[in-house]
């Protein structure tokens, strides 16, 4: 092993009173790799998710970013070591204007916190990167409207936008296709395939054909456990995943 | 938006004129209006700006004023030192609020925020050795330098303008945005990697503060202070002015101080029911204008801003 | 021997404590509104059942007419104005904090500023001894009604499917109508219920507390620390936390009588510093 891998996951279990949400969840990703998580519902994707995110702290194993112990971490300290996400319910500053949605991802990335006198206008470094983004994925028209007026389209992709204002290192995508309509399902599979190689991604998805097509490696998870992992091939041919899945989309 | 330097250029010379042109006792009243205009904006930096809700408010107005009427009539200390004595007793009640009321949310935090505040003011009541109980403590003289009601008026109006800056200048920085994203979404920030339980300490504590400095100032124009500065009643007055100015507009919550300092004033010289007309002066606001007066003009006048 | 005395008096307060907490769980646990006018219906309780026993003699019908009609107050007060602001808490929190100030005016124009106390009905207006003190039989009537309520919204909440309803927090519409339930009526039901038992407090505390302005906020103060310490939607809470906050005012009072609300303050302060939803409270 010459480098830390970007996200390790070892043994983690977590239970909710009795309920075992997750036993002995054992993942490991490569930076710059695509991992899509997939399973039926109530399979524990958005639990794993949210361990790794740290809106659930794991009941039992380690996590660690890059080799730094993450387990018992609250989100905010996690995303200051690089890990960013998005909601599966949009989840944006909705009385806010797209651009000052965007001034606070990059404010939160470079960390202008407890900054009380100078207005938000003089600070170069965050207004630049903010316009930067507008640029990018094309929100200048829409910089000064406010979130709740957007399209849910529009909202999703803001969301998105977000997460990436601090070049995470790693990125965690929950279901982000979902309620969109197949052009813009194509749109978004498209966008995450144009991120920087460098950047991790861990994804869940229910929409197997954009799974496949992003995925370097893929996870398979069945009560609260990963019942398979590998690459499209591998899935494709697995008994267990085919028998979980029939009947289901 | 070059409206308001002229706007704030006209409210100077209004402001400034005023006592040399109408009657001391509406020079009294104005004084009132301001003192109550620093509290509701103080009030509103809490709701409107960061989302928090709370009940208790007249806590930090009233231990303040109580902490340099204590100092200053019990224990002969001077103003120089009860003055600031009182703003760091509200910061300290403020922290201590914070610490117990930022564990929960939504009805939780309202609920204590109110209990808490109840909790201040029994012991203002009951303690009746220290604060003389539900007489108060008469007695209190304005330092010599403001010992007349003009002089007084400008400290105040001082203190009030250069206290709104500050609190316009806390809004516009990157704290002040920090505050309406965690208004908006607190799980958010904490996935840009905000550290939202201390924004939402320092936005109390900083909210205790002003609301002291409201109480200092009060305590000094009433010559005299009493449980009635601590009471559920008291915080119940400083929302409804917040309400209906507007939240989250920061100076909506000061034309709403003025209308309800106006409105009681008139009130209570033709009956005894100001309780009664409180109560639906809040029935009211929440059926026709939960959005306030502010709210109601950018309604009018104000329709074309969406795309 | 006083200390039995004394912790029967923190009991028998508990007692009203936990009907009040009661009511306003029952009404949180469902409707998710923060009745601030809980405290209200427990004076105006009080004041009406004074009225009804100076008018005709008896405690009994006072006993059962007074917390019947805060009951419809409670009832109007639902149906018209909070149903409008269905869980939108600023609304609604503004509005039963208009009527807190409305009812505290219209109580003192109606029944003055004097404290009234009710007299006790006839067959407990005596005491029994204990070692070698007495004390008043109304207060162990007193505990023992609260005890019977207790039964009787335990036995409501774990054996009807109301109960099971109303446990899990259900406000959906769909859901409740497709159990077969009305749940608009449902909801003015509950509310209804939750000011009757704050009423039925009120008209019980009368001969120990009495009636004065300014109990409506020392009432709702005390039922808020009660589900603090106890826990919002919980039954058991409400008793626990009421007994619980009962016999540390009564021994603050006892211990500090200047700083009463200090010894209130402490284990607030500690169920908030390690469990903020309350002893047995769920959010």
């Amino acid at each position: 092993m010459t480098a830390y891998k970007a996200l390790d996951v070892q043994n983690v279990a977590k239970n909710f009173g009795g309920v075992r949400a997750l036993t002995d969840v054992t993942l490991a990703m490569a930076p710059g790799e695509r991992l899509v998580l997939l399973g039926p519902n109530g399979a524990g994707k958005t639990t794993l998710f949210h361990s790794i995110s740290g809106n659930i702290i794991a009941s039992a194993g380690r996590i660690s970013l890059f080799g730094q112990d993450i387990t018992q971490l609250a989100p905010d300290a996690r995303a200051r070591l690089g890990l960013a996400r998005t909601f599966q319910i949009t989840n944006l500053f909705r009385q806010l204007t797209v651009f000052q949605n965007l001034q606070l991802a990059v404010c939160g990335a470079q960390q202008v916190t407890f900054k009380f006198i100078r207005p938000m206008t003089q600070y170069a470094d965050v207004r630049e990167r903010a316009e930067a983004l507008l640029a990018e994925w094309n929100l200048v028209d829409v910089a000064d409207t406010i979130v709740q007026n957007l399209s849910y389209g529009e909202q999703r992709q803001i969301e998105v936008v977000m997460a990436l204002a601090g070049n995470p290192k790693i990125l965690l995508l929950g279901e982000p296709t979902s309620g969109l309509s197949p052009a813009e399902t194509h749109r978004v599979a498209a966008m995450v395939r144009a991120l920087p190689r460098d950047m991790t991604i861990l994804m869940i998805e229910h929409d197997m054909d954009v799974a496949f097509e992003i995925a370097d490696r893929i996870a398979v998870m069945h009560q609260g456990r990963i019942i398979a992992e590998g690459d499209e091939a591998t899935i494709r041919g697995n008994k267990q995943v085919s028998d979980i899945y029939l009947g289901v989309e | 938006m070059a409206r308001i330097p002229l706007f704030i250029a006209l409210a100077a010379v209004v402001f400034v004129a005023l006592p040399f042109v109408v009657p001391s006792y509406y020079v009294g009243l104005t004084t009132k209006i301001l003192i109550f205009a620093l509290f509701a904006m103080s009030l509103d930096l809490l709701i409107g700006y960061t989302g928090l809700a709370s009940l208790g408010h007249a806590a930090f107005f009233g231990i303040s004023a109580y902490t340099i009427a204590v100092l200053s009539v019990k224990l002969r200390m001077s103003e120089w030192i009860a003055f600031p004595a009182g703003l760091t007793m509200a910061i300290a009640l403020g922290a201590v609020f914070a610490l117990l009321a930022l564990r929960a949310r939504g009805s939780y935090l309202l609920m204590i925020t109110l209990a808490l505040a109840q909790v201040v003011w029994g012991i203002a009541f009951g303690w009746r050795t220290m604060t003389g109980g539900d007489d108060g403590l008469p007695g209190l003289r304005r330092p010599a330098f403001v010992s007349d009601e003009t002089s007084f008026y400008f400290l105040v109006l001082g203190l009030v303008a250069a206290s709104t800056v500050v609190l316009v200048a806390l809004i516009r920085s990157p704290f002040g945005l920090a505050l309406q994203g965690i208004r908006e979404s607190e799980s958010r920030m904490q996935a840009l990697g905000f550290n939202v339980w201390r924004h939402q300490f320092v936005a109390f504590v900083i909210a205790a503060a002003f609301a002291g400095l409201a109480g200092a100032l009060y305590v000094y124009y009433n010559r005299f202070v009493s449980p009635d500065f601590l009471h559920v009643v008291r915080s119940a007055e400083v929302l409804i002015m917040v309400i209906i100015g507007g939240v989250g507009t920061l100076l909506g919550p000061a034309i709403g101080a003025a209308a309800i300092i106006l409105f009681e004033d008139i009130i209570s010289s033709q009956t005894q029911h100001w309780l009664l007309a409180l109560g639906i002066i809040y029935v009211a606001t929440t059926l026709f204008a939960p959005r306030g007066l502010i709210g109601l003009y950018r309604e009018r006048f104000m329709a074309r801003r969406k795309p | 021997m006083i200390w039995v005395i004394h912790t029967l008096n923190g009991i028998s307060f508990g007692m009203l404590l936990f009907l009040l907490a009661a009511g306003l769980s029952l009404i949180y646990g469902l409707m998710k509104i923060l009745n601030l006018t809980h405290g209200s219906y427990y004076l105006i309780g009080a004041y009406v059942g004074s009225t009804i026993i100076a008018k005709t003699g008896s405690f009994a019908l006072a006993l059962i007419v007074a917390p019947l009609v805060v009951a419809l107050l409670g009832a109007v007060m639902e149906r018209y104005f909070l149903r409008r602001f269905h869980l939108q808490e600023l609304p609604q929190t503004l509005l039963t904090f208009g009527f807190l100030f409305i009812f505290a005016d219209l109580m003192l124009w109606i029944w003055g500023g004097d404290p009234i106390v009710l007299p006790k009905p006839a067959a407990f207006s005596g005491s029994i001894s204990i070692g070698d003190a007495r004390y008043p039989t109304y207060r162990l009537a007193l505990i023992a009604v609260g005890l019977i309520v207790a039964l009787i919204l335990w036995w409501f909440q774990e054996r009807t499917r109301l109960g099971a309803m109303l446990r899990a927090g259900v406000d959906d519409a769909e859901i409740a109508g497709a159990l077969g339930i009305d749940v608009s009526l449902l909801f003015t039901l509950v509310f209804a219920v939750g000011a009757l038992l704050a009423a039925l407090g009120g008209v019980l505390g009368g001969p120990i507390i009495g009636a004065q302005p300014g109990a409506d906020f020392e009432v709702m103060l005390l039922a808020f620390v009660v589900v603090i310490v106890g826990g919002l939607g919980s039954l058991r809470g409400a008793l626990i936390g009421g007994l619980l906050v009962g016999l540390l005012d009564n021994f603050g009072k006892i211990f500090f009588p200047e700083l009463a609300l200090f010894t209130i303050f402490v284990p607030m302060a500690i169920i908030l510093s390690f469990r903020p939803t309350g002893l047995f409270g769920r959010l």
